[in-house]
């Protein structure tokens, strides 16, 4: 039974390529880098990819450092105070909930807020394909944005298309202009969290605010009732002040000084933190995010036949769904090897029956099979057990020339596993075109259409295209004398190596 | 020939061997996703014009139905996952550091599935369906690989 090699790059069988950093070694020299490392977007990550968040962090310090500080204060000095007069519950209740809340902000900083993985050049290819012809004569051009239109539960959404992704934003999403990337069910960019938050963050970030509601009116009411109790004790406050505890060295009683402190920044987070615990609590109820309630997309006051069609029904069942229901792994395999696939394939045109394009497989320095066997008999290998990597499938388009957009510098692509260094051509207009690994010395014929779409795939995603640039359609009419002069070119550098 | 050879001293025989056999695709195919019953993940089951000579429309619907109900398992709210998802949340959410979640289970079972239909169904037909996870559960992607006349 055929079937398709599903990684090349698997000397072993038994190997994942994802978890093997084997199966992505290049000639020994550098070891293979993870997925995170590519990835587009301006995200930053630490502990080798496992942990992902937004550039600027200033913010987030700030708030992790408020709750630690007022914790430390008080587990220092009012739980010991109130442990002995009161119960013993209240420093476990208070480490509890400290917990809860730390571990749920934590959640919601490190966490994936739910980025969708840019398009493939191949998917990207396809979508310009239904999309009109930009201006050839313009090179500024840029088509008006797309909008494609769905009906979900029999309200008509919107769909917009996101140039910088260069996918049709599913509904819901949004792209963050300050991490560069497309977030479902995209609630806001929180610079306290120090991220978005996103559909897979936002029950992490409603449970933190939540939480952080519960603590600070916990830790204020405790200061509150160690300054009484104390003042009681010493007959005044400032009595209370001069008492020296055995416990800590210090001059004089710390104890009602840092209730003092606690209270105050329990005071004045207390009141932003509960509105937005109150927002937040009305948004999961309605199942609406940020951005529609701000815009009132689902208002009736739009019109009467406007509802909101993400809905589960009720309360209740938003509520249990949006905190209870079970979250999603995250769409972006941060940890997974980047495994060098295939250069560009031809993706099918509309107007071309597929059968045309023939069997044989094109042998010239741009794609990956070897010049000595041009037949394209399926393999039957029996390498197939390992579907469950992340690397995907090796005759899949260089999705990894995607996630290199912002830097070029070609470490997968000049590096593959065949211990080749791929060809980099220098185009006139300055730009580095990645020609994937060269095996072959003799640049067979081919037919131009069947390896132009290939290079135009190519020069899109080597050039760190963030702009939004579109790719021309397929089958515009350039001859195959360029192309054979870039292999050609090939050919010298390979040589010179 | 200087990379060929030096690739072979570089890795097993075998890896160059599964080279030579790579088959080139031809064309790729999108499925894109449904959202008439909402977000739920759930793929359109119209089959493309471009592969309908290769298989015929009930079986691929059956390969995107199936799968549609796998996703759908995954999100839909059940008293068990519910039970789960408070009591994962009553940890703190550290019980995700050692266990998977519902979700996480069903999308492996979908990859299990794909790769199943893959090889009882599409690659006799020279189709190769890649696991949609992989392209951010946007996309079914088919790869039409060039048919063995031979």
């Amino acid at each position: 039974m055929l079937s398709p090699q599903t990684n090349i790059s698997a000397p072993r069988p038994t190997d994942s390529p994802s978890s093997s950093r084997y199966a992505a070694l290049d000639n020994g020299a550098n070891m293979a880098k993870r997925k995170w490392q590519v990835l587009p977007g301006r995200n930053s990550f630490y502990c080798d990819g496992r942990i992902m968040m937004a550039r600027q962090k200033g913010v987030f310090y700030l708030t992790l450092g408020l709750i630690v500080v007022t914790c430390t204060l008080f587990f220092a000095f009012d739980c010991p105070f109130l442990a002995g007069r009161l119960s013993v519950a209240i420093p476990i209740v208070g480490a509890l909930i400290t917990i809860f809340c730390l571990s749920t902000l934590l959640r919601t900083s490190f966490s994936d807020p739910g980025v969708l993985p840019r398009a493939t050049p191949d998917e990207a290819a396809d979508i310009e394909r239904q999309m009109e012809v930009p201006n050839p004569d313009n090179p500024t051009y840029r088509p008006p944005p797309r909008i494609k239109e769905v009906t979900i539960n029999g309200q008509t959404v919107k769909l917009k298309y996101c140039f910088t992704c260069k996918i049709f934003r599913p509904p819901r999403a949004s792209h963050c202009s300050l991490c560069d990337n497309c977030v479902e069910q995209f609630d806001h960019h929180c610079p306290w969290v120090g991220n978005c938050v996103g559909k897979r963050n936002y029950r992490f970030f409603y449970l933190f605010i939540v939480s952080t509601c519960f603590l600070a009116i916990y830790v204020f009411a405790c200061n509150i009732t160690t300054i009484v109790l104390l003042s009681n004790e010493e007959g005044g406050f400032l009595e209370a002040l001069k008492r020296k505890p055995a416990r800590y060295p210090l001059p004089f009683n710390f104890t009602p000084i840092a209730s003092i402190i606690e209270a105050l920044i329990c005071f004045i987070s207390i009141w932003s933190v509960l509105g937005l615990a109150g927002f937040h609590t009305y948004l999961v109820a309605s199942s609406q995010t940020t951005n529609e309630d701000i815009k009132g997309t689902w208002s009736s006051k739009r019109s009467q036949a406007t509802f909101n069609p993400y809905s589960h029904g009720s309360v209740i069942s938003n509520c249990c769904m949006a905190i209870c229901g079970s979250l999603a792994p995250s769409l972006i395999d941060r940890r997974g090897f980047v495994v060098p696939s295939d250069p560009a394939v031809v993706t099918s045109s509309p107007t071309r029956p597929l059968h045309s394009y023939g069997t044989a497989a094109p042998t010239n320095t741009v794609n990956f099979s070897d010049s000595e066997d041009s037949n394209s008999r399926l393999s039957s290998s029996s390498d197939s057990d390992h579907h469950d990597n992340k690397g995907g499938l090796s005759v899949t388009m260089t999705s990894n020339l995607t996630d290199q957009s912002t830097d070029p510098s070609p470490f997968t692509v000049a590096n593959d596993t065949m211990g080749q260094r791929s060809t980099s051509a220098v185009t006139s207009n300055g730009k580095v075109l990645h020609l994937g690994p060269v095996n072959s010395v003799h640049p067979s014929p081919t037919t131009p259409r069947e390896t132009q779409p290939l290079l135009r795939s190519e020069v899109t995603m080597g050039d760190g295209d963030k702009q939004g640039q579109t790719v021309s359609p397929l089958g515009a009419g350039e001859g195959g004398d360029s192309l054979q002069g870039m292999s050609n070119w090939g050919l010298v550098k390979l040589s010179s190596v | 020939m200087a990379g060929a050879s030096y690739a072979a001293q570089v890795h097993e025989p075998m890896a160059m061997e599964n080279i030579q056999r790579q088959p080139v695709p031809i064309g790729k195919v999108f499925i894109q996703r449904d959202y008439s019953d909402g977000m739920k993940v759930k793929f359109q089951t119209k089959l493309p014009l471009e592969i309908n000579d290769r298989i015929d429309q009930r079986m691929f619907e059956t390969t995107v139905i199936r799968l549609n109900e796998i996703y759908g398992d995954a999100e839909a709210l059940k008293a068990r996952i519910f039970c789960e998802g408070c009591l994962i949340c009553l940890t703190g959410y550290l019980a995700l550091l050692c266990v998977k979640s519902h979700y996480e289970r069903k999308v492996k079972e979908a990859a299990r599935y794909i790769q199943s239909q893959n090889d009882e169904v599409y690659a006799p037909r020279g189709l190769v369906l890649v696991d949609p996870f992989e392209r951010g559960l946007r996309v079914i992607e088919i790869v039409i690989l060039p048919q063995d006349r031979g």
